[in-house]
């Protein structure tokens, strides 16, 4: 069974519908034990890095979470892979979960782009921990982005910054990209993540 | 790079896909769950229906076909139309709509931007205009409402910012001039807003063959380009757009 964490980031809809698409058994939980009996975990995410984190604290998450994405195949998605970060410059500045070495940085302002980028973009990636391709395109919706790190596997370019696309550590596959609305290959994507064996 | 957006735009009513100009002579072009799985394989970058209706008579949106969309394809879609309040953008969106569009409701309640971006976030919220030319307004554009039948006094450029102020995520500039004519989108306004604007622009109404998008995106700076007759009644398929856009040099998502 595969856990979608649902921690009132954003609509998970299409998440559901994209595994559903693939035959694969989800549910949608804020459960802490619900999150620990899955074999595989997702979490999703759109909206603001400050009202994740209050929310994720209040229903009390935070453990849950950091012991997922160290102990089974995990998936975080937009907003979910930003969080995963020391530090978000988003909302004045906040701290969150600190599972990842790094910083969410604001696109800079500039004349020649708009902000949030929206669409889809080609991603750089020749990291054989990856589960996605050099110039493979994926849809992007975001105003923020990850600095790169040293678990960063795929980057993509806009408002003149390479930013992080993918990363990995382990069983840990986060992307700044929406797989679930990423046609065919967004589904791939899920596909692979889906056959990354359980522990 | 960043990819220019094709997004075939599907009017529906009753429960059909429709297609008529300025709103007359609608014919019916089929089942929308089957024409958005056609063009969503075909290479479409995005998909938007307008006036999900589910009767003439009393039009509420038709959730279930939402739904059915959602569940047929994976790529991002908007649904314009039959929306009057936060509620309703709330069932679109939980149907798995990505984005809801408001249009005449928010020249009626401009706060229904600020309040659907506070609730979904500004990515969901999208303002569709449909502006005409006019000597009443400073730009030179005015917009109407309620399918070009009103005319609101009110200046396109200026109404597109406030919006973007208010939290719209993009603005759909459809070109009442240019609307149901296939000979080209009107670059003028698409121009005006797209500068005025830090928000991405979509332009609409008018687009006839591959080459009228090439110019709104290279002339124009917009970000997305709405399409409809030319690829309903199969003059052109998707490829062939995308084929012309990608020669000309436009970022182009080119497999799918």
């Amino acid at each position: 069974m595969t856990a979608i964490i649902d921690y009132k980031a954003g609509n998970l809809t299409s998440v559901k519908l994209a595994f559903a698409a693939l035959g694969a058994e989800t549910v949608v939980t804020s459960d802490p034990k619900a999150i620990a009996a899955a074999d595989r975990v997702v979490f999703p995410g759109v909206g603001a890095a400050k009202s994740a984190m209050d929310s994720l604290r209040s229903l009390g998450l935070v453990e849950a979470v950091k012991e997922a994405a160290s102990a089974k195949p995990f998936l975080g998605i937009c907003l979910g892979m930003q969080i995963l970060f020391d530090h978000s410059e988003e909302d004045g500045g906040v701290d969150c979960l600190g599972i990842l070495p790094g910083r969410v940085r604001r696109f800079p302002d500039g004349a020649g782009w708009k902000i949030p980028q929206i669409g889809w973009n080609e991603i750089f990636a020749n990291d054989p921990r990856a589960f996605v391709k050099n110039y493979d395109e994926y849809y992007f919706v975001h105003s923020y982005y990850v600095e790169k790190n040293p678990y960063t596997v795929a980057t993509a370019c806009y408002a003149g910054v390479e930013f992080t696309a993918a990363v990995r550590k382990g069983d840990l596959f986060a992307a700044q990209f929406h797989p679930e609305k990423s046609g065919k290959l967004g589904l791939s994507l899920l596909r692979a993540f889906l056959k990354t064996p359980v522990r | 790079m960043l990819k220019k957006r094709v997004i075939p735009c599907l009017d529906v009513r009753n429960g059909r896909v429709t297609k008529g100009v300025k709103f007359k002579n609608n014919v019916d072009l089929g089942d929308p769950v089957e024409m958005a799985v056609r063009y969503s394989d075909g290479g479409a970058d995005e998909l938007v229906f307008y006036d999900i209706t589910a009767s003439a008579e009393h039009r509420p949106i038709d959730i279930g076909m939402v739904g059915a969309v959602a569940k047929a394809i994976r790529i991002p879609f908007a649904v314009g139309g039959g929306i009057s309040s936060v509620a309703d953008m709330e069932r679109v969106i939980l149907a798995g709509a990505e984005k809801v569009s408001v249009n005449s409701l928010a020249v009626r309640n401009p706060d229904i931007i600020a309040e659907g971006a506070r609730a979904f976030g500004a990515q969901c919220i999208v303002l569709g205009m449909d502006p005409v030319k006019s000597g009443r307004t400073a730009s030179g554009y005015e917009i109407t409402t309620r399918g070009f039948r009103e005319f609101t006094g009110m200046d396109a450029v200026e109404w597109a910012k406030r919006a973007a102020d208010l939290g719209a995520g993009e603005i759909v500039v459809n070109s009442v001039d240019a609307d149901g004519t296939r000979e080209g989108f009107e670059l003028d306004i698409t121009r005006l807003v797209a500068e005025a604007v830090d928000v991405p622009v979509v332009a609409s109404g008018g687009a006839g063959k591959p080459g009228h998008l090439v110019t709104v995106f290279r002339e124009a700076k917009a970000d997305a380009a709405i399409v409809a007759g030319m690829i309903h009644f199969g003059d052109y398929s998707i490829a062939d757009i995308k084929a012309a856009m990608h020669a000309a040099g436009v970022p182009t998502r080119m497999s799918w």
